[in-house]
């Protein structure tokens, strides 16, 4: 094809050295909103009676900016530059990879303006107005046609699993906003959801968990399988495993939504139904992080003196926690306990700190001095030391959330012999604090290791320089 | 509950995909020689 690159004799590292860039600048703005809310839930004086600066339109902001902005910018710069290796081949097209990176950086840019000013569309991590969900439509199709057209010029015939996974990940996203996103524009910032009432609320989660599923999972287990065992030098533990692992998991995430609207007005038989397909999911889940973890088998030792290594392990651990942790909250009188408590907010964030951000930065560490043509990051010390505080900031975030989810839901639930509520509403608010002042320093301390990873990326990228790489001779299998 | 009548067949269809997909890749011999697939990207 005459504007395609399969005959380009170097990778583009470019579009990868940008985003890999940026996923750690949003990575420090998108942590930072989030203390910032965490502070103002322990003292609500904290939003200085500004509007723009209340929870409810940071809370969005704060969301929009770690799944969006650091995940996403996070799964392309990784996308890209697996699927080139992988494939052998250069990108498909070095202009549309550039109008994806200035193209999604606009959307992030409009969400941080349009968020705190107050245009929202209401729905949970879709609150985007409608002319900004245009141009993600946009640039994610763009983002296809660069990924499969990168596929279908690759060089190496077989499509290695960690291409099938953002694959999946690039098909689902753009079904699940389109389905989701459909609204009747009112003014030029103003839309009305297509859908209404209860039909609406299923629409919304069954968005909002394969996002979870797709976005926040399937893409990043992409990185796990390609990073882990480039880092560990040795090939995933079982191959095969892995590529059942994938066929399985998409099979099943698209149906388990249901379970984020137990004992609403959802019918029953649809709850249930998205109980047991949450409940099946676990297999699945425990199974490919079964199979990154075991790829150290034999080499545990890697462990003790690689940091990049233990980030991307400890990762797992949390993904096996939360996809353990999950499935068990689905399951309707668990839920009667947990739902709409802090637990809730405890479980994400095990995945999302624990899984999501751990991944994101044991494979950054590994790309950035790579792409600076460096050997490794400028400070390994400063690679242990984000380690520790990010994992014990995490420990202590999920662990005052369990103490404080559980006891809000008991307290919500205790009735008095008369019948009547043994607690106000303000009781179990008043009860949080202690918990809520934990989960800020656990939050503090995730954000302090980011911003040690900002001053290492800012010094391995001065004291580097852009290489280009030459894309090696084509082995076997041509 | 009308919102099923969009739903289903749209997770159903995306299934559809999945089984091509998974078809293609059997039939295009993706898994022939599996276990060797997951030592090559060691040698870039």
């Amino acid at each position: 094809m005459a504007f395609s690159n399969s005959q380009a004799t170097t990778f583009n590292d470019k579009v990868v050295r940008q985003f890999a860039i940026m996923t750690v600048v949003w990575g420090v703005v998108g942590m930072l909103v989030g203390v910032i809310i965490a502070a103002q839930l322990t003292w609500p004086e904290l939003n200085l009676g500004i509007s723009f600066l209340s929870y409810g339109r940071l809370r969005p902001l704060h969301t929009n900016a770690v799944i969006f902005a650091f995940g996403g910018c996070a799964l392309f710069a990784t996308s890209y530059y697996v699927v080139q290796r992988t494939c052998q081949v250069r990108l498909f097209s070095d202009k549309l990879a550039a109008f994806t990176f200035w193209g999604w950086q606009l959307v992030i840019l409009s969400a941080a303006l349009s968020l705190p000013l107050g245009f929202t569309a209401g729905k949970e991590y879709a609150e985007l107005e409608w002319p900004i969900d245009i141009l993600i439509t946009l640039v994610w199709v763009v983002y296809a046609v660069v990924f499969f057209g990168t596929i279908g010029t690759r060089k190496v015939k077989h499509i290695y699993v960690a291409n099938w996974f953002f694959g999946a990940m690039i098909i689902a996203v753009a079904l699940l906003h389109l389905g989701n996103s459909a609204a009747i524009p009112a003014g030029a910032l103003k839309s009305y959801s297509a859908y209404a009432g209860v039909q609406d609320a299923m629409m919304q989660w069954w968005y909002g968990h394969n996002a979870v599923g797709f976005f926040l999972t399937a893409g990043f287990l992409g990185m796990m399988y390609y990073f882990i065992p480039k880092q560990a030098g040795r090939p995933v533990y079982s191959y095969r495993l892995s590529i059942v692992h994938f066929w399985a998991l998409i099979f099943t995430y698209m149906w388990a939504g249901p379970h984020h609207l137990h004992y609403t007005a959802l019918p029953d038989w649809t709850q249930s139904l998205g109980m047991v397909f949450s409940l099946i999911l676990l297999a699945p889940s425990w199974g490919g992080m079964i199979n990154g973890i075991m790829t150290l088998s034999g080499a545990w030792h890697k462990l003790r003196d690689d940091p990049i290594l233990r980030f991307l392990i400890v990762s797992l651990s949390f993904y096996g926690m939360s996809t353990f942790e999950g499935p068990m909250m689905s399951i309707k009188t668990v839920n009667a306990l947990s739902h709409y408590t802090d637990w809730t907010v405890g479980h994400v964030h095990s995945g999302a700190l624990g899984w999501v951000g751990l991944v994101t930065m044991g494979s950054m560490y590994y790309l950035i001095p790579r792409l600076f043509g460096q050997k490794q990051m400028y400070s390994v010390k400063a690679i242990e030391i984000h380690f520790y505080t990010a994992t014990i900031g995490i420990v202590l975030y999920i662990a005052a959330l369990w103490i404080a989810g559980v006891m809000q839901g008991l307290m919500w639930r205790s009735i008095n012999a008369d019948g009547t509520l043994t607690y106000t509403f303000v009781e179990s608010v008043k009860a949080s604090f202690p918990f809520y002042v934990l989960r800020l320093v656990g939050g503090l301390l995730y954000l302090s290791g980011m911003l040690i990873m900002l001053w290492n990326t800012i010094k391995t990228a001065t004291s580097g320089r852009s290489v280009t790489v030459t894309i090696p001779a084509v082995t076997a299998h041509a | 509950m009308d919102i099923l009548y969009l739903l289903v067949p749209l997770s159903v269809v995306l299934v559809f995909f999945i089984i091509g997909g998974i078809w293609w890749a059997i039939h295009k011999g993706q898994f022939d020689d599996i276990e060797q697939e997951g030592e090559r990207i060691l040698k870039d």
